[in-house]
């Protein structure tokens, strides 16, 4: 087998000094950039460079397979194309039907929160960007984007398809920008439940085809088929788009928490196309960023207090949730901190959304670990709107905004945002 | 030195390329670690000009593209190459199969120092499937060597 050239024995510390030497010093060089890649952003320009560097070889390295994806295009045949097309249309015809109503329901909507005017879209513009193909890490869910700062993209940026939430931009290159997706097991994203309005945490897998919500007390009011909506926490994904569908709860008289696994609505693995969303700052429904470390403009907003209220509905669980959490304090930072995508997990946050949304799990959450920091919620819960319910849950959980692609068109904020800003003011 | 550092480097870009090639899943898990095999090689085959210096910079290449953190591929292989290096000789005079057996040591030494630095920069992938690449690393010592060395072969 290997046919190791001449074998030369002369001392090998020719160069560069002795074998030990070049090890001490690589190694200590190695270490150094760890340290300083870990902490503070140091190395954030010279990871620009790198990035820009590797760019010409990620595309060498997809080339083939877009090459691939090229002549399947132009080969198509005509059937293929109009069979598509037919379908597109059908799809289009579909949309507008429920755009038609959106229009309606943001109306009523409006009304019914004493609104003046309406609020435009959270979202202010997207931009299309292809996946890269290739392998960024065998065992994380990454991908890499064609656009990057050239593109104004920015970290930390919100990243979907055309039926959910994808995922999150980690580290941004000039032309390329890596993705974490939400199913990424250092991924947390902060939802809400539809029917109910309670809040928690999705934390990914590994899987692209599972979210686990870990931080659920088992008697929580959470069925199979519920739907899983951004909560707007965190500080960078806005409220109220789609996330994915709890498949799978599963009790266990001796576990308090609940085992609970959901699929995600974007199709992880498929796509080839991806949504980088801008949203428009000081909206009510934009990310709410806790800690001041991200900017996403809800500084001006602030200060307003709720927006005109609804009557004060005494059944307002999910306002409960957040409204403990600012005065604890683990709980409202951990997601405020999702900018870095780990961190939104610690266990005091996951646990005061779970344990004092539904009324039910705020009498029986005591096994809750992380629940020290969970105290006040019972005098909270009766000023807080009921808001969160009010989405049509029919057309609310259907229709994948985006779709209505036309950037204008497309995404609602559910009102159960309004309530999150306001109790993080103090 | 009849082994040059150009060549060196071109198929270490191969190796990065195998290593970033889009595969499906299961395919994937059994991809061995092509970029250390080929500094592994090197450091045995031509310790004077392979070597530290080659596997710290196709680590940080490495790192670039799948680490969480900047330098700690680079640090793994570094002392890959370190300890390959030291033994070179040994290593070199050993039939294909014990040969095998010391990568798969090797490639058992690098992931550990790769799940250790996971570890301690707070991003660990606990998943056992990490280790298999030790595996099929090993199997694919004997014809990736034998591929390096022939194309030493052709351009001398």
């Amino acid at each position: 087998m290997a046919a190791f050239g001449t074998g030369a024995s002369r001392p090998l510390s020719g160069r560069g000094g002795s074998p030990g030497f070049r090890f001490t010093l690589y190694a200590t060089a190695s270490i150094i950039i760890m340290f300083m890649d870990q902490r503070g952003e140091w190395l954030e320009r010279v990871h620009y460079v790198l990035d820009a560097a590797a760019y010409p070889i990620q595309l060498a390295v997809s080339s083939p397979s877009s090459a691939w994806q090229w002549m399947k295009e132009t080969v198509e045949t005509r059937d293929a194309l109009r069979a598509e097309n037919a379908r597109l249309l059908l799809r289009q015809r579909e949309l507008e039907l429920r755009t038609m109503r959106y229009e309606a329901l943001a109306l009523e909507n409006d009304h019914l929160r004493g609104l003046r005017d309406a609020l435009p879209p959270v979202a202010e513009r997207w931009l299309i960007a292809e996946v890269v193909d290739i392998q960024l890490s065998a065992l994380r869910q990454r991908v890499l984007v064609n656009r990057g700062t050239r593109n104004g993209v920015f970290k930390g940026q919100a990243v979907m398809d055309d039926q959910g939430l994808l995922g999150q931009t980690t580290h941004v290159g000039p032309w390329s920008a890596e993705v974490i997706l939400i199913t990424d097991p250092e991924h947390a994203v902060p939802v809400e439940i539809q029917r109910t309005g309670l809040r928690t945490i999705a934390v990914g897998t590994g899987d692209t085809a599972s979210l686990a919500l870990p931080y659920l007390p088992a008697n929580a009011d959470v069925k199979t088929g519920d739907i899983l909506m951004t909560s707007g926490l965190g500080g960078v994904f806005p409220a109220g788009y789609p996330v994915g569908r709890v498949v799978e709860v599963h009790r266990d008289a001796v576990q308090p928490l609940a085992q609970v696994r959901a699929v995600p609505y974007a199709h992880m693995d498929l796509d080839r196309e991806v949504m980088l969303v801008w949203f428009r700052e000081g909206h009510p429904a934009a990310p709410v960023a806790t800690n001041g470390d991200i900017k996403s403009g809800n500084a001006a907003m602030q200060p307003q207090g709720v927006p005109p209220k609804p009557k004060p509905t005494p059944a307002g669980q999910p306002g409960a949730a957040a409204q403990s959490s600012p005065g604890a304090p683990g709980s409202s930072g951990a997601p405020g901190s999702s900018g870095a995508p780990g961190s939104a997990r610690a266990p005091g946050a996951a646990a005061a959304p779970g344990a004092t949304a539904t009324p039910g799990a705020a009498a029986g959450a005591a096994p809750t670990p992380g629940d020290a920091a969970v105290i006040p919620p019972a005098p909270k819960t009766p000023k807080k709107p009921a808001t969160p319910v009010v989405p049509e849950p029919s057309d609310d959980e259907s229709p994948p905004y985006e779709t209505d692609a036309p950037p204008k068109a497309a995404p609602k904020e559910p009102p159960p945002v309004v309530p999150d800003n306001t109790p993080r003011t103090p | 030195m009849q082994d040059s550092r150009g060549r060196m480097v071109f198929t270490a870009l191969i190796a990065l390329i195998l290593t970033v090639l889009p595969l499906p899943s299961w395919l994937n898990l059994v991809r061995p670690e092509f970029l250390v095999l080929t500094v592994l090689y090197w450091s045995i085959a031509s310790p004077r000009t392979g070597g530290i210096g080659l596997a710290f910079f196709s680590g940080i290449m490495l790192d670039v593209f799948q680490g969480p953190v900047l330098g700690e591929h680079a640090m793994a292989l570094s002392l890959v190459s370190y300890i390959a290096l030291r033994e070179h000789q040994k290593i070199r005079s050993k039939p294909a199969f014990q040969q095998s057996l010391i990568v798969f040591a090797a490639l058992v030494t690098y992931e550990f120092v790769l799940f250790a630095i996971d570890g301690w920069t707070k991003h660990p992938v606990t998943s056992p499937l990490r280790w298999t690449h030790t595996l099929s690393g090993a199997i694919f010592w004997a014809p990736v060597a034998a591929v390096l060395a022939a194309s030493g072969e052709r351009r001398r």
